[in-house]
C-alpha cells in the first residue's frame, strides 16, 4: 500500500512539474503585460509586477490602434465560420446520404488532395484575387476559407450515422430536400457542427501566413499579422508586446475552456482512419 | 419529377463547396505547377505576357542555390529532431495521464492542451523574450544551475534548438489527445494477463502499449511530419530566418522569394519541392506501416 502511495505522489509531482512548465510562459506573459514599461527588462527578471498597471493595454488601443485589428480578427473569424459551416454541412450531408455517379471517386480525390500543402496554392490565389480586386479586403480571407475538405469529411462521417429511415419518414411527410437538411439533418448534426465551428473559428483567428499575404494595409491586418509587424519596431517594449499577445491569445483560450469537450471530440473524430 | 428535384437539391448542396474548392484550391494548384515552369516576376504581375516558359530552369536553379539547400537542411533538422521529440513527450504525457495513480486528470489534460489552441505568432513573441540573453527567464533559471549565458536566438547553433523547444511546448498536447484515445482502446485484460504473468511496468509498456499503439503512432507521425515541414511563423517572428540563415525554412524561403522579391515562378518551384517532400515522406511512412503490420 505504501509503495502505491509513494508511486502516486511521484507521478503526481512529476505531472505538476510538467503542468507548471507548460503554464509558465503563459503566466509570465500575463504578468509582464501588467508591468509598467521597462520593468521586465531588468535583472534578475521579475516574475510578478511590483505594482499592477493597465497602461500597456491602454497603449494597445491608443498608441497602437490595435482595436481595429481586434475587430478585423473577430469579424473575419465569425464570417469564415458561418459561411464555411453552411457550405461544408451541405456538402458533407450530400456525400453521406445522396447517391450519384462517381461519388466515391470524388470523395477519395478530395481526401487524397488534403496532402497538398496550402502554401502551393498561395501564389496563384494571390494573383487571382488581385485580378478580382480582392487583395486587402475581407473577401480575400473569406473566399479561400469558404469550403474545407476537412470540414466536409467531419460532417460526412457524422451524417453517415444518421438513420435513413428518419430521412424517408420526413420525405413521406412531404418535406423537400432543403427542408430535410434544415430541420432534420442540421439539428441531429449539432455536436459535430459545434466542433467544426470551433475548429474553423480558432483556425481563422490563429492563421498567419495567408492574412499576412493578402492584407497589405495595417488597418486591415488581423491581430497575429499586426502583432508580428510590431515586433521589429517595438522590440524593446516587452510589456507592451506581452499585452498584445494576451489580447490575441486570451479569446481563443476562453473559447477553448468553454467548449473543450467538442474540440477534443473533433481531434478524435479527425484521427479516425478511413 | 421526383428524381429531378433530388438532382437539383444535390447541385444545391454540393455546388458551392465543389465550386469553391475547385476554383480556389485545385485551379491554383495546377496554376502553381504551370507557374513553376515560367519566369513569372514583378513585371508579369502587371501584365501576364511578360511571363515566359523557361522549362525546368527554376528547378535547376533551385538545386544550385545554396540557400535552398540550407533551407531544406534546416527544415529537415527541425523535422527530424523536433518531430520525434514532440511525439515522445506526447506519448509520455498520455501514458502518465492514463495511469490509475492520477487524480484531477481533466485539469492536467486542459493545462497540457492549452498551448495548442494559442496563437502561434503571439506565443512565439512571448518565447522571444523568454529566450532574451540578458533579461530572459530561461537564462535566469539556467544561471541558477550554473549554466553560462546562452544567446538562444542570436547564436546559429542554438537558434534552431530554441525553435524546436517552442514547437514541442506548443504542440505536444495535440498528439497527446490522440494517444489517449488510442490508449483507451487497449483492452485492460491484456495488462491484467501480463501482470499475472509477472510483467513489470516497463515490460507492459514495451510489449503491450507500444505495439497496440502502432497504428496511432503512424498516423501521428504522418500528421506531425506534414505540419513540421511547413515551419514558418516561428522563424518569421523570432529570427527572420537568421542568424546566418540557421533558421531559414523552406516555406520562409518560398514566402521571401514569392512575396518579398516577387520571383513567383521560382517561388512556385519551391512550393512544389515542398509538396514532393511531403508526398514522398508520407508514402515512405505508410509503406513502413504496411511492412510492420505483416
Amino acid at each position: 500500500m505504501s509503495v502505491r502511495t509513494f508511486q502516486s505522489i511521484a507521478v503526481m509531482g512529476f505531472l505538476l512539474l510538467v503542468a507548471a512548465t507548460t503554464l509558465a510562459p503563459l503566466l509570465w506573459m500575463v504578468s509582464a503585460s501588467l508591468m509598467p514599461s521597462g520593468q521586465a527588462n531588468t535583472f534578475p527578471p521579475p516574475f510578478i509586477p511590483r505594482e499592477i498597471t493597465l497602461d500597456q493595454y491602454v497603449g494597445l488601443f491608443t498608441r497602437l490602434d490595435l482595436g481595429r485589428n481586434l475587430l478585423n480578427s473577430i469579424l473575419l473569424s465569425v464570417a469564415v465560420t458561418v459561411v464555411s459551416l453552411a457550405v461544408n454541412s451541405m456538402a458533407g450531408y450530400a456525400f453521406a446520404k445522396y447517391r450519384f455517379k462517381g461519388k466515391q471517386q470524388l470523395f477519395k480525390l478530395l481526401i487524397a488532395s488534403m496532402i497538398i500543402p496550402a502554401q502551393v496554392t498561395m501564389l496563384p490565389l494571390f494573383l487571382m484575387l488581385n485580378k478580382m480586386g480582392l487583395i486587402n479586403t475581407y473577401f480575400g480571407v473569406i473566399i479561400p476559407g469558404m469550403a474545407s475538405i476537412f470540414g466536409i469529411f467531419l460532417i460526412r462521417q457524422y451524417a453517415l450515422s444518421i438513420s435513413d429511415s428518419l430521412i424517408e419518414a420526413a420525405r413521406i411527410d412531404g418535406a423537400g430536400d432543403f427542408r430535410i437538411y434544415w430541420s432534420v439533418i442540421l439539428p441531429l448534426c449539432k455536436p459535430i457542427l459545434i466542433t467544426l465551428a470551433i475548429f474553423t473559428f480558432m483556425g481563422t483567428w490563429n492563421d498567419f501566413l495567408w492574412p499576412l499575404i493578402v492584407m497589405t494595409d495595417a488597418s486591415m491586418y488581423t491581430l497575429p499579422v499586426a502583432l508580428a509587424g510590431l515586433v521589429g519596431e517595438h522590440v524593446q517594449d516587452t510589456e507592451l508586446m506581452m499585452a498584445g499577445s494576451v489580447m490575441t491569445v486570451l479569446p481563443v483560450l476562453v473559447v477553448f475552456a468553454a467548449v473543450q469537450k467538442y474540440y477534443i471530440a473533433g481531434i478524435m473524430a479527425g484521427s479516425v482512419k478511413e | 419529377m421526383h428524381t429531378d428535384s433530388r438532382t437539383r437539391a444535390l447541385v444545391l448542396f454540393l455546388g458551392p463547396a465543389l465550386a469553391a474548392i475547385g476554383l480556389f484550391f485545385f485551379v491554383p494548384v495546377l496554376a502553381a505547377f504551370v507557374m513553376s515552369f515560367t519566369d513569372f516576376d514583378i513585371y508579369s504581375l502587371g501584365d501576364l505576357r511578360y511571363a515566359r516558359f523557361v522549362g525546368v530552369r527554376n528547378y535547376l536553379q533551385l538545386f544550385e542555390d545554396p540557400l535552398f539547400w540550407k533551407a531544406l537542411w534546416n527544415t529537415l533538422y527541425f523535422l527530424v529532431a523536433g518531430g520525434p521529440l514532440s511525439i515522445a513527450v506526447s506519448l509520455g504525457a498520455a501514458v502518465l495521464l492514463q495511469s490509475k495513480l492520477v487524480r484531477c486528470r481533466s485539469f492536467f489534460r486542459f493545462v497540457y492542451f492549452a498551448p495548442v489552441v494559442t496563437t502561434l505568432v503571439a506565443v512565439a513573441i512571448v518565447w522571444r523574450f523568454i529566450y532574451h540573453p540578458r533579461f530572459g527567464v530561461l537564462n535566469f533559471f539556467l544561471s541558477l544551475l550554473g549554466v553560462t549565458m546562452i544567446d538562444w536566438l542570436g547564436d546559429p547553433h542554438w537558434a534552431m534548438p530554441a525553435i524546436i523547444i517552442l514547437a514541442v511546448w506548443k504542440n505536444f498536447g495535440y498528439n497527446m489527445i490522440i494517444f489517449i484515445a488510442g490508449l483507451q482502446n487497449i483492452p485492460a485484460s491484456l495488462y491484467e494477463a501480463a501482470s499475472i504473468d509477472g510483467a513489470g511496468p516497463w515490460q507492459r509498456f514495451t510489449k503491450i502499449t507500444l505495439p497496440m499503439l502502432a497504428p496511432t503512432t503512424v498516423f501521428i507521425t504522418i500528421i506531425t511530419m506534414i505540419g513540421y515541414f511547413q515551419l514558418f511563423a516561428e522563424p518569421y517572428v523570432m529570427t527572420q530566418g537568421g542568424p546566418l540563415n540557421s533558421t531559414l525554412s523552406i516555406v520562409l524561403l518560398m514566402y521571401q522569394q514569392g512575396f518579398r522579391w516577387w520571383n513567383m515562378g521560382y517561388s512556385a518551384a519551391i512550393a512544389f519541392v515542398l509538396f514532393a517532400c511531403i508526398l514522398v515522406a508520407s508514402i515512405v511512412q505508410t509503406q513502413l506501416q504496411g511492412r510492420g503490420g505483416e
